[in-house]
């Protein structure tokens, strides 16, 4: 049995790694009160970054690296635009995407059809000894066991630490957090570009170990059902990668459903994910006092000292 | 050092100026762009934005492109306007094209003169009903429209998958996943001979007038424009948020349906894998590069149009990857937001030595 159901968990975890971090990465934003809507285009850009320097160096590291540096320069382009210039945050996230579709197809368009190793597993030694779970907790990518890493310490920082009490207070009241001597625009920069990294991070996991080959527009929505995942968790990171793992499953069983002899068209199982997406955000959109004591209250209105 | 002053008024000029500022810009970065891919700059800009419109054909074909940009951006501007986030346009156009394709391919006898129109209809229709869910849901539940009406799009481009894989595959097509060709009576006529170009344009030049129109002096504009501009005073005047909703989106579903049905009944004549390269997430950019304006819509879609035969152009002659079309329509957007910092701030250069006098 276990031989059957563990490639099956472990494949799970694979398709959720991605979305743990890009909906990791957004709580973050969203809670210094910017709504970015361009993580499906960071996601690429990270993606196609992260495939490139990995094809020409052969270096998982570097390959990494230079995807959460993608993701994080794109995101640069959304805080120079949010916060300097005071562009409406929707319209830029729309614009972030296409642009970051764009660019990545530009990019990668000598990368179609390259393969890359793929990323080396780590096991923690002696646990990975244990029968059934240890090659099915702790045996893994360096980046799956980042992304628990990531959960755990957005959870800290935001709840326990004085830098998350700054970044809550910001994406609560920017106005009072600017009056008592604190500077609205850098510490909304500050998690910007880490949600960016995050992102790329999430969009590297894709390109190097999910597929692991480059195609245009290989995130599918995942940016997009990240997004979603914010409102799901209400904004909480350890909400947000339960959702992440619950997403996944969804998206692996649909894969699988046909080798169980369900006999439904692909196409109805592959809408799965995103009507589950339509059904969770009409279940939690539903009780909207909730909602409205969990969302941070300056949530998507752009900052100026002086209105 | 460079300090933004918040305007006492929003400048009307500002208004109209940005979009050309955002040209401008697109259009240098575009060249630097182009050096940096080892193409001649201004060979590049000529091959992408002049070569492509400089003959008969080459401008009828840019309406033919523009004429499905230019009907769903006249129907996201009356969403945007209204701060309603309808940005699921490619899924209504979609199911726009297989509601009116669909009708085609039930009655693929028929030599109605009542055909293409019913068609046409079909497709509003379907396209309404596309952009109804996220409404009923965002109304009912308070779920938020950009995400439902995104997911709807995943889900509607699926749909289209299904039937074309499955019922609606042409039975003589050589399992090729396409449709039968329509008929004679169900396509689109040509007005322009020895061109593409199709009854649609007369089609979306009357709809530019009308959205005009609705927009301006009917009273439905009206409360649109003051609920964008205003919630606590359209709430205070009585106007009906849910009916606003409602409008705007199926005035949006419907447009996105009617340019679905025109791209199969038109250039394309059968229902294929691949309707649209991307209609309804470019007009977004369309209406805000027209002003959320029909008529500033009507010559952003031209311009928009342009970008898309530029690209195709640019890849036959330059060898370039068609994918610098999409980094040029984000890269217009980024400017234009940018751009429109000035209509409602304006720049002020102060010396360090003055920037704490003049606060306050």
């Amino acid at each position: 049995m276990s031989e059957l159901v563990v490639p099956v968990l472990l494949t799970i975890i694979t398709a959720s790694t991605p979305l743990v971090f890009a909906a990791a990465g957004e709580v973050v934003v969203e809670k210094s009160g910017v709504l970015n809507l361009g993580v499906e285009g960071m996601m690429i850009v990270g993606a196609v970054v992260a495939f490139a320097v990995g094809v020409k160096t052969e270096s998982a590291t570097l390959a990494i690296l230079s995807g959460a540096t993608g993701g994080m320069l794109t995101a640069f382009i959304f805080g120079f635009l949010t916060l300097r210039l005071l562009a409406n945050q929707v319209a830029t996230g729309l614009a972030l995407t296409i642009f970051g579709l764009g660019l990545s197809a530009l990019i990668g368009h000598g990368f179609v059809g390259k393969t890359f190793s793929g990323l080396p597993k780590i096991g923690i030694p002696l646990l990975e000894q244990i029968p059934v779970l240890g090659s099915l907790l702790f045996v893994h990518d360096i980046l799956v066991f980042l992304s628990v890493i990531a959960v755990f310490l957005i959870t800290y920082v935001l709840n326990k630490t004085r830098l998350g009490l700054i970044i809550r207070a910001v994406g609560e009241n920017h106005h009072a957090a600017h009056s008592i001597g604190y500077s609205v625009v850098w510490v909304r920069m500050g998690c910007i570009l880490f949600g960016g990294s995050m992102a790329g991070l999430g969009g590297a996991y894709l390109s190097l170990a999910y597929t692991p080959l480059w195609v245009e527009g290989m995130t599918a929505g995942r940016g997009w059902i990240a997004l979603a995942l914010v409102v799901f968790a209400s904004w909480r990171a350890w909400r947000a990668f339960f959702g992440a793992y619950l997403f996944g499953g969804i998206t692996i069983i649909q894969l699988h459903a046909q080798g169980f002899g369900v006999d439904i068209a692909s196409q109805f199982l592959s809408m799965l994910p995103y009507l589950a997406t339509i059904v969770v955000l009409v279940l939690i959109s539903n009780n909207s006092s909730r909602m409205m004591l969990n969302a941070p209250a300056d949530l998507g209105k752009s900052f100026h000292a002086s209105d | 050092m460079i300090r933004l002053e918040l305007r006492g008024q929003v400048s009307e000029r500002m208004v109209y100026c940005s979009p050309f500022f955002a040209v401008i810009m697109t259009l240098l970065s575009g060249m630097l762009i182009f050096s940096f891919l080892g193409v001649n700059p201004t060979q590049a800009i000529i091959t992408f934005f002049v070569e492509p419109i400089s003959s008969i054909d080459g401008i009828a074909e840019l309406c033919v492109k523009a004429t499905p940009l230019v009907l769903i951006a006249i129907g996201l501007s009356f969403c945007f306007k209204a701060n309603i986030w309808n940005i699921g346009a490619e899924g209504q156009l979609t199911i726009g094209a297989l509601a009116g394709g669909g009708l085609c391919l039930l009655f693929f006898n028929s030599s109605s003169q009542f055909l293409m129109p019913g068609m046409l209809i079909f497709g509003i229709l379907g396209g309404m009903a596309w952009a109804g869910i996220p409404a009923f849901l965002k109304i009912r539940f308070g779920t938020n429209e950009i995400l439902t009406s995104l997911m709807l799009t995943y889900i509607g481009l699926l749909i289209l998958s299904y039937l074309i894989h499955g019922p609606w595959k042409d039975p003589e097509g050589q399992n090729f996943p396409e449709s039968r060709l329509f008929q004679d009576a169900a396509l689109l006529p040509i007005i322009l001979d020895e061109t593409r170009l199709h009854l649609g344009w007369i089609i979306t030049l009357i709809c530019v007038p009308v959205a005009w129109m609705l927009m301006t002096y009917h009273l439905i504009g009206f409360q649109i424009r003051v609920m964008g501009m205003a919630p606590m005073a359209s709430n205070f005047a009585g106007f009906r948020g849910k009916n606003i909703i409602w409008i705007s989106f199926l005035i949006s579903g419907g447009l996105a349906g009617l340019a679905g049905t025109i791209e199969v009944a038109g250039p394309i004549g059968q229902i294929i894998p691949v309707i649209s390269p991307g209609y309804g997430f470019t007009a977004i950019i369309v209406a805000f590069l027209g002003r959320l304006h029909p008529i500033g819509c009507l010559l952003s879609g031209l311009l928009m149009a342009l970008t898309y035969l530029g690209g195709d152009n640019a890849q036959i002659e330059l060898n370039l990857p068609n994918a610098v079309t999409g980094v040029f329509q984000g890269m217009l957007l980024f400017f234009l937001l940018a751009s429109d910092v000035l209509v409602r701030y304006r720049i002020r250069i102060v010396s360090f030595k003055n920037k704490h006098r003049n606060i306050g």
